[in-house]
């Protein structure tokens, strides 16, 4: 009956870990998709020196670790602004998240077909209207697949946040296996939580891909 | 004639990198008058087209929409394409809406109507295409007379005061081509003015007010069909009609 009582502990324990691990995916996987969709535009559509800057993004934050930028964040600007663990975190795997969706986006804005710009542009639409309501749109459904992959990425990525004392999953399992000195059942929750998580996501956004496949 | 162009485009050069493509084009367009643009391959009737509603604008050379000369500096390009309606040989349908939603966007994104308005003119305007039934259906969903009858209809949508037509039916079987032949006839009819590239001669005999056959970037020839078909002035212009029209025999 101990046995049962101490796992139900354990389990309580680290489950409180489960919103924070949610929390810090979200995060970063909102911040990753506005950065990736504005410096994939700035790349395919902006003039030289945007394009050089949305290249340079992508180049040198997909060469650094991701908890090189963390600690960046945490120890150097969080000195100046004032970010809890939380938010330094996840912004920074926000930032690191939306180098690697820019260059899913990059591609998948450049294989909208252009007569769809033409077309958009000889109804007297804008640069900008075109990209807004008919680019944009065709480039998010068409990205799905790859971001898909992504968003379990970073979902995985999330135990990172570690580093910094942020509480999710990871975090509290090594501190119940630290003080029960039970890693097998600590971490094997922890795994099993992991496991439960990517597979909800990956059937959600299945279901978003079949739902808005593009037909050419 | 008397009364003044609707169009009027005057010695337009254009040329992309060291390619030139139009060498001095000018020709001047009536109210409600039809006129099919004939030449070969190259001959940059798509060009043609395409520096009129200023997707490419002319290198030189200049171009009056309704009195207002639309290649000066300074005039506003995207309000100039809105009395400009295009159809492209390829459709160029917007892959992620439905036909209601290909008509509806121009009319809420530029004309800047409320969605319930923008809803009554698109069926209205799909409605003249004989397309209402499949207003949910997806470009992917629809055959290719269908899908150019909706590109159509969107560009009915924008209330064109010309119409240009690159190839309308080119990319289509032929037996899908009636269709969107017969909208055209219908559109004529009701006096909208029309640009027409294409090498359909049975259309061009029967709806054109003006045949235009052009070769290397200049007008060769041009005047009313039967002139140009029973006695035109240049053989070049012989030869070139009856081979397309040869060709067309051979079809049907």
């Amino acid at each position: 009956m101990d046995f049962f009582q101490d796992l139900a502990t354990t389990f309580n324990f680290i489950l409180q870990g489960l919103w924070v691990t949610i929390g810090v995916t979200l995060v970063a996987l909102s911040v990753g998709f506005v950065f990736g969709v504005v410096m994939a535009m700035l790349r395919v559509y902006g003039n030289a020196f945007f394009r050089a800057l949305a290249a340079a993004y992508s180049v040198i934050v997909r060469a650094v670790p991701v908890v090189v930028i963390i600690f960046i964040l945490f120890f150097v600007i969080a000195r100046f602004v004032n970010l809890s663990p939380f938010w330094a975190g996840s912004l920074a795997l926000g930032f690191a998240s939306g180098a690697y969706q820019s260059e899913i986006f990059r591609g998948a804005f450049q294989s909208v077909p252009p007569g769809q710009m033409t077309a958009a542009r000889a109804i007297g639409m804008s640069r900008v209207q075109a990209i807004q309501s008919i680019i944009l749109p065709q480039a998010v459904r068409l990205a799905l697949p790859a971001w898909g992959n992504e968003a379990t990425l970073v979902l995985k990525d999330s135990t990172l946040v570690f580093v910094v004392g942020v509480p999710e999953i990871l975090r509290r399992a090594q501190q119940v296996s630290a003080r029960t000195l039970e890693p097998f059942i600590a971490f094997g929750l922890a795994l099993l939580l992991y496991l439960a998580l990517t597979l909800l996501t990956t059937q959600v956004l299945q279901w978003l891909e079949r739902r808005y496949r593009l037909q050419m | 004639m008397t009364t003044t162009p609707i169009l009027r485009i005057d010695d337009v050069y254009k040329s992309f990198g060291a390619t030139q493509v139009l060498k001095g084009f000018s020709l001047s367009i009536q109210p409600q008058e039809v006129v099919v643009l004939v030449g070969p391959s190259g001959s940059g009737k798509s060009t043609l087209l395409r520096c009129i509603n200023l997707l490419h604008p002319p290198t030189s050379g200049r171009i009056w929409l309704e009195e207002e000369e639309i290649t000066a500096p300074g005039v506003n390009h995207d309000r100039v394409r809105q009395r400009i309606g295009m159809v492209f040989q390829d459709f160029n349908l917007f892959t992620h809406l439905t036909a209601l939603g290909n008509v509806m966007i121009g009319l809420t994104k530029v004309r800047k109507m409320h969605k319930k308005e923008a809803h009554d003119l698109a069926m209205f305007e799909l409605e003249r295409v004989g397309l209402v039934d499949r207003a949910g259906h997806y470009p992917a969903q629809l055959s290719g007379g269908q899908k150019q009858r909706v590109a159509i209809a969107r560009a009915l949508g924008m209330d064109p005061h010309i119409m240009l037509f690159d190839e309308p039916t080119s990319a289509l079987d032929p037996e899908l081509t009636g269709e969107v032949l017969e909208v055209m006839q219908q559109l004529a009819k009701e006096g909208m003015t029309m640009i027409v590239v294409s090498h359909e001669m049975g259309f061009a005999r029967q709806v054109a007010s003006r045949v235009v056959f052009m070769e290397g970037g200049v007008v060769v020839e041009e005047g009313p069909p039967q002139q140009m078909f029973e006695q035109p002035k240049y053989e070049r212009t012989r030869a070139f009609l009856r081979k397309i029209t040869d060709l067309e025999g051979d079809e049907k």
